[in-house]
């Protein structure tokens, strides 16, 4: 089969390796019908995430049909069109019982740190991801989602990462009504966390970026007002200007490692890697939010060490949440959400490549050329439907 | 009578300044929110979860020292190998508390990027990186990057060429 190869920093191709076989009782084996790159990828793309081999398939976003199932399945159906979140997961561990799926106990060996999670090098279990014509989906009775027959396929490859990651985002923010919310990082995950902001009843919603096509995106699809911080002096006290001095109630991360906005930063995490990428958006939040308020961080950080101003945060008296989406839970809400037409994740989608073109699809991504907020891979297999 | 500005534009509520916005304070509600509170017991699964069998394979698989076992279920591809391996199976040595684990992976990265050209090198096959760095999309999307990147290599390789011959 056709599958997405890494080759090295910023080296990937399109080639051919081993179709996936039933390697666990609970295993499924799905065909592939869409799969994003995600703004994730782009750490991984560059190098960033230990324990990146060569030859790995990336691709943790993907719709599929079910070709095959093993023995232990009972609930999934060869020919179900389905949506498969990009957390691998038990369903039965500590963890999963408490509905913190991305933090499953059971599905990644090489890290306690990290649930599984497909496509994400051997630091979440050494899957292969979802950016190929087949993939082996394990515990196939408890990720996969069946897709409603009124969803969209486009809509319901966002619901496997970019908008329950989004949602969750916000959600994490403890957002009253009419709280002031910033959100740092207009990409698909902010662009989501600012239309799920006002979901939450959020009062005023406030994207920060330096991409105008980017802030001119989210403005027009979420309504809110924008900064580019590469117009503003200091991005803390932009804020503070904003808010009467206060400070935002709410601060999301929607960047993580490879934020740009520092010098400092961007030389010692991203250059030198002397930390876990730069922690430039961790600081604008700290530095931002008002005191007592709450700062949400999905951005992806490595497990290194980053230079973070938790004395501000002590003395503040935030309240900071973080994790990776357990996507599982977010699922039925989200999908009332789109079949109310309270928001439509496709429209983010800008490009539609084919998978046999996938090195000029994630430079693409990588270097913000075209317009690109997000791009679907289409397996040649798939392009017919 | 005196009509105050305040009478004239009464205070409007948030939901009537945000009715513009569609879905505006939906899940204002925090019934409405699926991670409200942080930890739910029991999930809310569409069915009865038993524990997972142990999967088993020939696999090398490396796990944390912070687990007792295997996982019952992992990831089979690409087990360690080479030099690369090697680095992999020390990092294994230390916990993910140690950042000596962490930094040994990302140097046996690096290292394993060299194997993969060998390897490309070993099958008779030369690897296109040209096309794996997506350099059509930056000749069509970025021309003028493209024609710096390539005036830059150019300059590069004629400085190389008047070294060596200075050097004759
Ligand atoms: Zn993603
Ligand atoms: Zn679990």
């Amino acid at each position: 089969m056709l599958a997405m190869n890494y080759r090295g920093p910023y080296r990937v191709r399109a080639a051919h390796k081993a179709e996936p076989e039933i390697e666990h009782p609970g295993d499924a084996i799905v065909r592939v019908t869409r799969s994003c790159i995600c703004g994730s990828d782009l750490h991984l793309y560059h190098g960033l995430v230990p324990d990146t081999r060569v030859g790995t398939t990336f691709g943790h976003e993907f719709t599929g049909v079910v070709e095959a199932v093993g023995p232990a399945v009972e609930h999934l159906k060869p020919g179900q069109h389905v949506l498969v979140p990009f957390n691998i997961f038990c369903g039965n561990c500590y963890f999963c019982q408490k509905e913190l799926y991305s933090n499953c106990h059971d599905t990644n060996p090489s890290a306690t740190a990290v649930g599984g999670i497909y496509g994400y090098s051997h630091t979440t279990g050494g899957y292969d991801g979802g950016q190929a014509e087949y993939v082996r989906v394990p515990m196939a009775d408890i990720g996969p989602t069946v897709i409603p027959p009124d969803l969209d396929v486009d809509d319901a490859v966002l619901l496997t990462d970019a908008l329950p990651t989004g949602y969750q985002a916000a959600e994490m923010g403890d957002i009253e009504e009419g709280d002031t919310v910033v959100i740092f990082g207009a990409g698909p995950i902010g662009i989501f966390a600012a239309k799920s902001a006002w979901l939450l009843g959020a009062g005023r919603v406030i994207v920060v970026d330096h991409v105008e096509y980017r802030l001119d995106f989210v403005r027009r699809y979420a309504q809110c007002e924008v900064v580019d911080f590469k117009q503003v002096g200091d991005m803390a006290v932009h804020i503070k200007k904003m808010t009467d001095g206060l400070g935002a109630d709410v601060c999301i991360d929607c960047v993580g490692c490879e934020a740009a906005g520092s010098f400092a930063h961007t030389l010692l995490g991203v250059k030198l890697k002397l930390q876990g990428g730069a922690a430039i958006v961790l600081h604008w939040c700290i530095n931002a939010v008002r005191k007592g308020g709450r700062v949400s961080i999905v951005g992806v950080y490595g497990p290194t060490f980053n230079a973070v101003p938790i004395g501000n945060a002590i003395n503040k008296g935030l309240t900071l949440r973080m994790n990776q989406a357990s996507v599982k839970r977010h699922l039925p809400r989200l999908i009332e959400h789109i079949q109310a037409g309270r928001i439509r994740p496709s429209d983010v989608i800008t490009h539609r490549i084919d998978l046999r073109d996938v090195a000029d699809a994630y430079h693409l991504f990588s270097s913000k050329l075209d317009n690109c907020i997000k791009t679907v891979l289409v397996p040649p297999s798939a392009l017919a439907a | 009578m005196i009509i105050t500005d305040a009478q004239q534009n009464p205070p409007r509520s948030q939901a009537e300044r945000h009715a513009h916005i569609v879905g505006w304070g939906a899940d204002l509600d925090h019934a409405h929110r699926p991670a409200y509170p942080m930890e739910r017991t029991p999930p809310r699964l569409p069915h009865a979860v038993p524990p997972p069998e142990q999967q088993h394979s020939h696999a090398d698989v490396l796990v944390s020292s912070e687990r007792p076992r295997i996982t019952p279920v992992y990831g089979t591809t690409l087990p360690p190998k080479g030099l690369s391996g090697w680095l992999r199976r020390q990092a294994f040595r230390h916990s993910e508390n140690d950042l000596r684990h962490w930094m040994m992976l990302l140097l046996a990265d690096r290292v394993n990027v060299g194997e993969g050209l060998i390897d490309d090198l070993s099958r008779g096959h030369v690897p296109n990186l040209y096309a794996e760095m997506g350099g059509r999309a930056e000749l069509r999307h970025n021309p003028m990057g493209a024609a710096r990147k390539a005036a830059i290599g150019i300059a590069a390789l004629a400085l190389i060429a008047v070294a060596l011959k200075r050097r004759r």
